[in-house]
């Protein structure tokens, strides 16, 4: 029992993931009808926002410490972080905050990027073919991915989780079970909670704001809308740059996790569409959902029980679900009906 | 009008002189060239194929320095490097058999199919008489067996699987650097001392050659010291976020984690498994430890803080004090501000025992490099006194057994060397099981 709830915490925080990014996806597709695959930099590049904010609070001060040698014998040069010295201990919190941090700095990085993307490349692709967008975006993720890689290394690099939330959670006891049987880093559970508010928030914004109702009705019929006077392709084009944060932010958060590398991207770009196409192609309820029955498929068939079975189970487990759901609804489980269909 | 026309006699006449027009490029060919690609101008190219982009490419681009610094080195340039500590005083520094040293670069993508096709094409188009490099065993038993067939030397970069120099052995490779038997040999008394005879291990690993040969390793020595394995279980190779793996560990009733993971891999699920508080932990009245037997300083760098306290194994570290390391790092480290990784020291190492091999031969020929390399026995070059075995072409030479350091006084000083395992420690028979089924065969000298 404690195994398959580990489990169930393990998908959920996958799944948490997988839904952010997701969401943005079918916010780009439901909203241009573009299909993204430079979905994936974007989260990338939100995890390397957080890396840029670290090395931003460590610029230093180099000062020569006499007393030792570096590896070569010259005496050491020692390397004080401003912020240190300028805030003391503050200054060293501050630098242990820096994943948290770096939100401030992906918020207006991802609204320029998705804009620029948008403005700069992606409008002249609306009426070409699926095919000329996949070839261009896939294009752009790869440019994105060969720009980070030769500023930052083909390593990956590590970021610290705050110190208020290092370590693991015995949930177990609270739940009957025996000491140490159920724990789990406290950084997922922060992820699952900072991804359960960020998906709120864009469900909120789209179904009860104005904006958002206009953007949903111009989701629906994009011609009416433009026939009121409203233009929406303004909004559409701030959509892009709404997808853009979301995902961003789903990577920032997610770098004490994984430690972001060049391929952070490309990693999560195919499941990601798995998870839309499973959820439905422009369904945003159906995007979240896939996105955690997904999490929760992978991780379960990851037990050694399932895998003594099904060998491999857990490699096709995502693949094998999107099989079914091709076969059987097109549309997906949330999809609109005729999306796919035809 | 005169007809055309043709008698036997005729046929004969014109079907010999065809006949030896056709031959005659072979003929002057196979008189020119006595081996492939052999170098008939002043310099001499050799080729390195090492992984510029994908997951190694940090590694590769500490390799690629490192040769870099030794074809400066046996070109005369420089400070001579571990030349001037190098047991064998063939080398002059300038060049090799009067031919100045040149090369050609590839990039692996640490895929075997780009690996071979750069090797191919380094071979082909630009003439590169001896091939060396690779970050993954599965690309250096891909390209060994290309130089094989080419008939061209092969002398392994960073390789750890057995199979390198076991299965899949060739006479025309040669690995200097250590591997996954060594690793456990150098190992298992190391985790005996420290962690007793009774515990319970249970591996993730790398599912692909390396992987599978280091498990197999790894659960032969500490199960000999007593340990049980609690599980065995294969990751797919990049996997990122292992937490479904690590999470069945908890409830398992091991008290030891083995991560025979490497790169991006090993940085990832060492995080996961310390987040998971695994560190943390006691079971079976044991604390619960991690052991990572293949480290790289690079990848101690990527995982920061985690690899405090943790076991692993080595083939070179900077921060030995012998002769030839002090030498190679002080080039290094003047030339490019940081000390070497072990993929540049291994790299580096393999360049200069081509070079000398050449020398001494007195030929580029892979048959003469061949017998002038196996069983040499050199020293100087910072693993202490080391063979070349003819029975396998696997160098065998002292292990380092280190452990992630608790007070780091740099970004490089990440691991402190614990254990210097002796050679006859790490030292097995040629026909090892684990090594079976393979045959060096007869050098090819291609052409």
């Amino acid at each position: 029992m404690d195994a398959i709830l580990l489990q169930i915490l393990n998908g959920l925080d996958k799944g948490s993931a997988y839904a952010m990014i997701a969401l943005g996806l079918t916010l780009i597709f439901g909203t241009l009808g573009v299909v993204n695959f430079a979905h994936g930099a974007l989260f990338m590049i939100g995890a390397f926002c957080a890396v840029v904010m670290n090395r931003l609070l460590k610029l230093s001060v180099e000062t020569i410490d006499e007393t030792k040698t570096d590896f070569l014998g010259n005496p050491l040069k020692v390397n004080t972080p401003y912020v240190e010295a300028w805030f003391g201990e503050f200054g060293t919190t501050m630098i242990g905050y820096s994943v948290p941090l770096a939100i401030l700095l992906a918020i207006p990085v991802m609204i320029v990027i998705g804009i620029g993307m948008e403005r700069g490349l992606i409008k002249h692709f609306y009426k070409r073919p699926h095919a000329d967008q996949i070839l261009v975006t896939f294009g752009l993720a790869i440019v994105a991915q060969e720009i980070i890689k030769a500023n930052f290394g083909a390593n990956p690099i590590p970021q610290p989780t705050p110190d208020a939330f290092r370590g693991a959670l015995d949930v177990g006891i609270y739940l009957g079970f025996e000491a140490n049987a159920v724990v789990y880093p406290v950084w997922r559970f922060v992820y699952f909670i900072f991804a359960a508010v960020l998906i709120g928030g864009v469900m909120i914004f789209l179904n009860y704001t104005t904006f958002g109702m206009v953007v949903r009705a111009g989701m629906a019929d994009r011609e009416t809308v433009g026939l009121l006077g409203i233009d929406i392709d303004k909004r559409f084009t701030a959509m892009f740059g709404l997808a853009a944060v979301v995902t961003g932010l789903a990577g920032v958060m997610y770098t004490p996790i994984l430690s972001p590398d060049y391929h952070l991207g490309m990693d999560f770009l195919v499941l990601c569409f798995v998870v839309v196409v499973v959820g439905g192609m422009g369904s945003l309820p159906g995007a979240v959902a896939a996105g955690f029955l997904l999490g929760i498929l992978q991780s379960f068939s990851a037990m050694n029980e399932v895998k003594a079975i099904l060998p491999g189970i857990d490699q096709i487990i995502i693949y094998l679900v999107a099989v079914v759901i091709l076969l059987t609804r097109p549309r997906g489980l949330l999809g609109r009906k005729g999306v796919m269909e035809e | 009008m005169s007809g055309f026309s043709m008698n036997r006699r005729g046929v004969l006449k014109s079907g010999a002189v065809l006949g030896a027009g056709l031959a005659m490029p072979t003929i002057f060919t196979s008189a020119a060239r006595a081996y492939t690609n052999e170098p008939t101008g002043a310099n001499v190219t050799l080729g390195f194929n090492v992984p510029q982009s994908g997951a190694y490419a940090d590694e590769g681009a500490d390799e690629l320095r490192a040769y870099e610094l030794a074809v400066e080195h046996l070109n005369g340039e420089g400070d001579g490097g571990m030349l001037n500590t190098f047991s064998s005083k063939e080398l002059g520094g300038n060049g090799v058999n009067g031919k100045k040293v040149a090369f050609v670069t590839g990039d692996t993508q640490t895929k075997s199919d780009a690996a071979r096709a750069s090797a191919q094409s380094m071979i082909q188009k630009d003439g590169a008489v001896m091939i060396t490099g690779g970050s993954s065993s599965g690309v250096a038993i891909a390209v060994q067996g290309l130089c094989q067939e080419a008939g061209v030397i092969f002398m392994a970069g960073l390789t750890h699987s057995n199979d390198t120099t076991g299965k899949d052995k060739k006479a025309n490779g040669f690995r200097h650097f250590f591997n996954t038997e060594m690793s456990g040999a150098a190992l298992g008394p190391i985790l005996e001392s420290n962690y007793g005879k009774e515990r319970t291990a249970y591996h993730l690993t790398a599912d692909y050659t390396w992987g599978w040969s280091q498990e197999g390793s790894m659960k032969t020595y500490t199960e000999s010291i007593g340990w049980n394995t609690a599980a065995a279980v294969r990751t797919p190779l990049g996997a990122g976020d292992f937490s479904q793996y690590l999470t069945p560990v908890l409830n398992s009733g091991a008290d030891t984690l083995i991560l025979n993971h490497y790169g991006r891999d090993m940085v990832n699920s060492l995080t996961q498994a310390v987040q998971f508080g695994m560190r943390d932990k006691v079971v079976n009245g044991n604390d619960f430890v991690v052991v990572v037997p293949l480290y790289s300083r690079l990848m101690a760098q990527g995982a920061g803080d985690n690899v405090k306290g943790i076991f692993g194994s080595t083939n070179w570290h900077w921060s030995l004090q012998d002769e030839g390391s002090k030498a190679f790092v002080k080039s290094f480290g003047t030339k490019y501000g940081f000390p070497p990784s072990q993929a540049a020291h291994t790299c580096y190492c393999q360049t200069l025992l081509y070079a000398d091999a050449a020398q001494r031969a007195g030929t580029f020929n892979p048959c003469g490099i061949v017998e002038a390399l196996e069983g040499f026995e050199f020293d100087g070059l910072g693993n202490g006194p080391t063979l070349y075995r003819a029975e396998d072409h696997q160098c065998f030479k002292p292990v380092l057994v280190v452990k992630g350091k608790d007070n780091p006084t740099s970004q490089y000083d990440l691991l402190e060397v614990v254990d210097v395992t002796p050679t006859e420690q790490v030292m097995y028979a040629p026909d090892h099981p684990d090594f079976a089924g393979g045959d060096l065969g007869e050098c090819n000298p291609g052409a």
